[in-house]
């Protein structure tokens, strides 16, 4: 903790945000509301880890089992081709629960959230998604033993979406 | 404004077949993040929930984020395990609400 100064420098305010950003749960005064677009474009690879740790707690997403699909390249980025596998034999003990997908640089870090159970047969999901940038997707993998699997694909895309005018 | 929903069953199983299953629904899902000619913030407007139920139970569930594309698209997998309805619904912003009901017959 700093002493409180008597005339407030740029670097005080800076580090009095973060402060603010990192200890609160409420949000105090102008220093704080405009703080927050500045920090919103930095904290997004944050606010993935942020949202993968919702979904995976405390435990570790292992690398495999799980592969994810997408074009190396996009030109558009407004429909994405995703697809999701993962290797399971879908049986009452041991199947896959859950499918996430997340991005790093979309303005949320969320894509989708699939549920699925013994019945769905297979663990093979395609859908469509937005991508703002060039970046890392990953998809989780959560299993009915409670383990995690994780994969990570890089993207490059020339067009973005979400922001554009599609 | 009905919304177009198209879904892609096979009509005849046999018993234990691992079918695919595909589905689309005609909607902008708009992601709130999107300025207007003023710069104001086009307000969200999107699907958060697809289910799909095979003879009233649940065997497929999506939570939709507004990273989803417009019109958005889902294909997966289910066990053909007996005659009877699939029903996929689709509910979203603004009190949106869309179902949609198939036959399979499972031999």
């Amino acid at each position: 903790m700093t002493e409180p100064l008597p005339l407030v420098t740029p670097a005080a305010v800076a580090t009095r945000r973060r402060f603010l950003i990192g200890a609160a749960g409420f949000a105090g005064g102008m220093a704080m509301v405009t703080a927050l677009p500045a920090a919103a474009a930095d904290d997004r690879p944050a606010a993935m880890q942020a949202a993968l740790k919702a979904v995976i707690g405390g435990e570790t997403a292992h690398k495999g089992r799980i592969k994810i699909e997408l074009p190396p390249l996009v030109e558009n980025g407004n429909a994405v081709p995703l697809g999701v596998t993962v290797e399971s034999p879908m049986t009452d003990a041991d199947h896959v629960k859950a499918v996430h997908v997340f991005t790093e640089k979309n303005p949320q870090p969320n894509v989708v959230s699939f549920q699925l159970g013994p019945r769905a047969g297979t663990a093979n999901i395609q859908t469509r998604m937005r991508l703002a940038d060039t970046q890392i997707v990953t998809a989780v993998a959560e299993m009915s033993d409670g383990t995690f699997w994780r994969d990570e694909l890089e993207v490059v895309v020339t067009m973005a979406a979400c922001l554009e005018d599609s | 404004m009905a919304a177009r929903a198209l879904i892609n069953v096979p009509p005849k199983a046999k018993r234990g077949e691992v079918i695919g299953i595909k589905s689309l629904i005609s909607h902008e899902m708009e992601t709130g993040f999107r300025p207007n000619a003023t710069g104001q913030l086009i307000p969200r407007n999107i699907i958060k929930e697809f289910v799909c139920t095979y003879n009233g139970v649940e065997v497929f569930r999506a939570e939709f984020f507004p990273s989803v594309s417009a019109n958005p698209f889902v294909s997966f997998t289910t066990l053909a395990t007996e005659s009877g309805t699939i029903t996929m619904t689709w509910s979203g912003d603004n009190g949106f609400f869309a179902t949609e009901s198939v036959a399979i017959t499972v031999e």
